[in-house]
């Protein structure tokens, strides 16, 4: 652990201080959550899944359209966040943890933009 | 001062302390939370990649995920879907009712001993609830 010195705080010991976004952007992301996985659920449970055209023409309609662009945002953040917290659990140090915030940092990003990508297809790109 | 030993434990870990609720709800809520980063994200992308793919891309998806139509490794990948799409319908109530109860925890409300165990108990049985609900839902009403 970092002792306060300037050495410590230059090999990145001790509080980073970002502690408190990262607690209040799991309860924010939370909330979102709250609200746009039922909308998710409830919409899907009242569709005939195994018919294509019923589910394409319900996710290309505009309001659907954005509750899934800010679900997949909203998600992918939040697990992000809490993917996070296990990791720093469990991975201590060496390449492994290099490796995992490549991981953190990369595919959360590459995930919701192909999320994105696609109900944009779906909402813009005809039948 | 003495050289720590290095295999000493840090701490008494699972074995040692007795399970109650707040434990089992605790490990839970990181449980779940994890297998819905990981198997829920991935299927909710395979989804909506599969809908933008087109019918026929559609239809392969709910070969391997739900119908096994075809036969071969998509009947077998079916039969794990059903039990992982159950299983995500779980972990996501399980996550969301541990989750409200970090929000209560969060404004410092609920930590006497017989209050927090009543409120983890009253996950489990809010997780298992909503799960049977759904399917017998899914299952019967349609």
């Amino acid at each position: 652990m970092g002792n306060g010195t300037s050495i410590g705080r230059v090999r990145g010991l001790g509080s980073s201080h970002h502690g408190t976004r990262h607690f209040l952007a799991s309860r924010l992301s939370a909330a979102g959550n709250l609200v746009l996985i039922p909308y998710l659920a409830i919409s899907l449970l009242l569709l005939p899944l195994h018919d294509y055209a019923t589910v394409h023409t319900w996710l290309a309609q505009p309001v659907a359209a954005t509750a899934l662009v800010l679900l997949f945002i909203n998600t992918v953040w939040h697990a992000r966040l809490g993917v996070q917290v296990m990791l720093e659990d469990y991975v201590h140090g060496g390449a492994g943890k290099i490796a995992v915030w490549l991981l953190i940092t990369v595919v959360p990003v590459a995930a919701a933009a192909f999320g994105v990508i696609c109900v944009i297809r779906i909402a813009l790109g005809g039948v | 001062m003495a050289q720590a030993h290095r295999d000493r434990p840090l701490s008494p870990h699972l074995q040692i302390w007795r399970w109650g609720p707040a434990m089992l709800v605790s490990i839970l809520h990181r449980v779940t939370g994890n297998g819905l980063a990981f198997a829920g994200l991935g299927l909710l992308l395979w989804w909506v990649g599969a809908i933008a793919g087109g019918e026929a891309s559609y239809q392969t998806f709910l070969a391997y995920v739900w119908t096994g139509t075809g036969g071969g490794l998509a009947g077998w990948t079916a039969l794990l879907g059903k039990v992982v799409l159950i299983g995500l319908t779980w972990a996501f109530f399980q996550h969301l009712a541990t989750g409200l109860r970090h929000f209560v925890l969060d404004i410092g409300a609920g930590y006497e001993l017989s209050a927090n165990a009543r409120w983890s108990v009253l996950t489990l049985v809010f997780s298992l609830a909503g799960t049977a609900l759904v399917w017998a839902y899914l299952l019967t009403a349609r």
